[in-house]
């Protein structure tokens, strides 16, 4: 699963910048990136690191709204490379833990951090800067996609690196209608999202997710929306982009699927980790109690 | 009687449009557009967490709503040299129609973004950018479109309200038609034929709505 082992296509759109390679040949917006991207002058930016190192840490994330506490004290550690899967009920808190790791959500309490960087510390006042900090080395696959509905799918694609990431258009482009290709879904750049299937519209979230180059991928149920006949398509861009070495946090509830990409899974209830663990041994046999209720409900609904 | 009365009709008929397209007409434009920029002030004070400034939002939106256009305009023409500041015909109508239509649409546009998705927010801030630069390229292109058509009954309003600015002495549509009419004394030809005119002129407006509305709607399923 780690990107060594898979043979890097030069001019592969989906690869994320293999750190072995030359970051400024990778990168040929560096010099114009200055706004805080990881790029190529940043002495930690993620490329420079080796590949098994920990991209992410986080640790006793606490998160309550209100009376209700969603999350307890999460502990996570992603290295580059990896892919971790949440699962749990609903109401477990798996997907706030994926939201406060974009920014979206902040931690009442707990600590962040990417590539051994700066630890970002929600005891404390979070700057502007650091939240910021931390968003641009992920981007989030909505479960409702969240595209702009009045962008084409190219505008879609290329917003962010053109209007946040200061790449020139053409390039953004070019690098937009490749990650198309790849996802199948080129002769579509110009069509609204309005009408896409709900499998294309997710596929766009997707590239346009990746045109960010982030060192971090979060998918939030990325097919719970679609039509059952359409979650395939879309699992299979995932499952391609995980053999290609990009790391990623998914939450899901396709059993099959997290088995199949998962290096390893959480499975999380009342806003704490209940167990973790490779996904063969947390499917086959589960030590929790918990966790085995779980996935008898899911895999016999009706016992 | 008959001969003359349609006579009149034809003669006033271009001095009246005359005072509507340089009375009535540039009054209601430079309203509308410096109300919509200070609506759009106070729709976003007005969403704010700031207590203070959505406060102040709250209150300008409901003396605005809350007393007669007309007063508005007095106290702006009639009121204000009393204590000292006396400003023109031309100026004090723009500052009372301006404030006026900054407090309707301010409504307006706040309620058009709060129609917009929460997720439209995110999706701004995943990919990097800041609330502004969300606001200004995801929501407000999104928000605009459902704000069209509650504007453009603000602005048709705007411009049948301007006929108020004739009480403080601005040369418009309406005012064109008072003089001719004291002057004729067919004051039931003379109403009627403003009558006529403006609404021939918020037929024009009303056609320009549907181009913007069909522009808009390019990217919507219909």
């Amino acid at each position: 699963m780690s990107p060594s082992e898979q043979n890097p296509q030069e001019q592969n759109p989906l690869e994320r910048n293999p750190s072995e390679q030359n970051p400024s040949e990778q990168n040929p917006q560096g010099g114009a990136d200055a706004g805080g991207r990881p790029g190529a002058g940043d002495p930690l930016a993620p490329r420079s690191t080796p590949d098994d190192a920990v991209l992410l840490t986080a640790r006793g994330i606490r998160k309550s709204f209100g009376d209700n506490e969603v999350l307890r004290s999460i502990d996570l550690e992603v290295r580059r490379g990896e892919v971790v899967v949440l699962m749990g009920p609903s109401g477990s808190g798996k997907t706030t833990v994926l939201r406060s790791l974009n920014g979206l959500e902040t931690p009442d309490g707990g600590i962040l951090s990417f590539d051994g960087g700066p630890e970002l510390d929600f005891g404390g006042r979070i700057t502007k800067q650091g939240r910021f900090a931390m968003r641009d080395r992920s981007a989030m696959v909505f479960q409702q996609h969240n595209l702009f509905p009045h962008m084409t799918v190219l505008e879609n694609v290329i917003e962010g690196p053109v209007r946040v990431q200061q790449v020139p258009r053409a390039q953004a482009i070019a690098a937009a209608e490749a990650l198309l290709d790849r996802v199948g879904l080129a002769e579509k750049r110009d069509a609204y999202p309005f009408a896409l299937s709900g499998g294309q519209q997710q596929r766009v979230g997707i590239v346009r997710a990746l045109a960010l180059k982030p060192d971090l991928l979060l998918f939030d149920e990325p097919t719970s929306a679609l039509d059952p006949e359409l979650v395939g398509e879309v699992l299979k861009v995932i499952k391609e982009l995980a053999d290609e070495g990009w790391t990623m946090v998914i939450v899901t509830h396709e059993l099959g699927f997290a088995r199949q990409v998962a290096d390893e899974v959480l499975f999380m209830d009342g806003g704490v980790v209940v167990e973790r663990g490779a996904p063969e041994r947390i499917f086959t046999n589960p030590r929790e109690a918990r966790t085995r209720r779980f996935l008898d409900r899911i895999l016999r609904p009706l016992d | 009687m008959e001969s003359s009365g349609w006579q009149l009709f034809l003669d006033s008929f271009w001095p009246i449009v005359w005072g509507g397209i340089s009375g009535t007409i540039p009054l209601a434009l430079a309203s509308f557009a410096i109300g919509l920029v200070l609506a759009l002030g106070v729709a976003l004070a007005r969403l704010s967490k700031n207590r203070v400034l959505s406060g102040a939002a709250r209150f300008f939106i409901s003396v605005i709503r809350g007393t007669p256009l007309l007063v508005q305009l007095f106290v702006i023409f009639y009121g204000l040299p009393a204590v000292g500041l006396v400003i023109d015909p031309w100026p004090s109508a723009i500052i009372a129609f301006s404030l006026n239509v900054g407090g309707y649409g301010a409504e307006i546009i706040r309620a058009a973004i709060l129609s917009v998705p929460k997720g439209q927010w995110e999706a701004g801030y995943t990919i990097g950018m800041s609330s502004g630069t969300t606001l200004r390229r995801i929501i407000l292109p999104q928000a605009a479109r459902v704000s069209v058509p509650p504007l453009s009954n603000t602005f048709i309003s705007l411009v049948k309200d301007t006929s108020l600015a004739s009480l403080i002495l601005v040369t418009e549509l309406f005012r064109v038609s008072q003089q001719i009419a004291a002057f004729s004394q067919e004051f039931m030809l003379l109403y009627l034929e403003a009558a006529l005119i403006y609404w021939l002129f918020c037929l024009v407006l009303s056609s320009g709505q549907s181009v913007i509305e069909r522009r808009l709607d390019r990217y919507v399923a219909v």
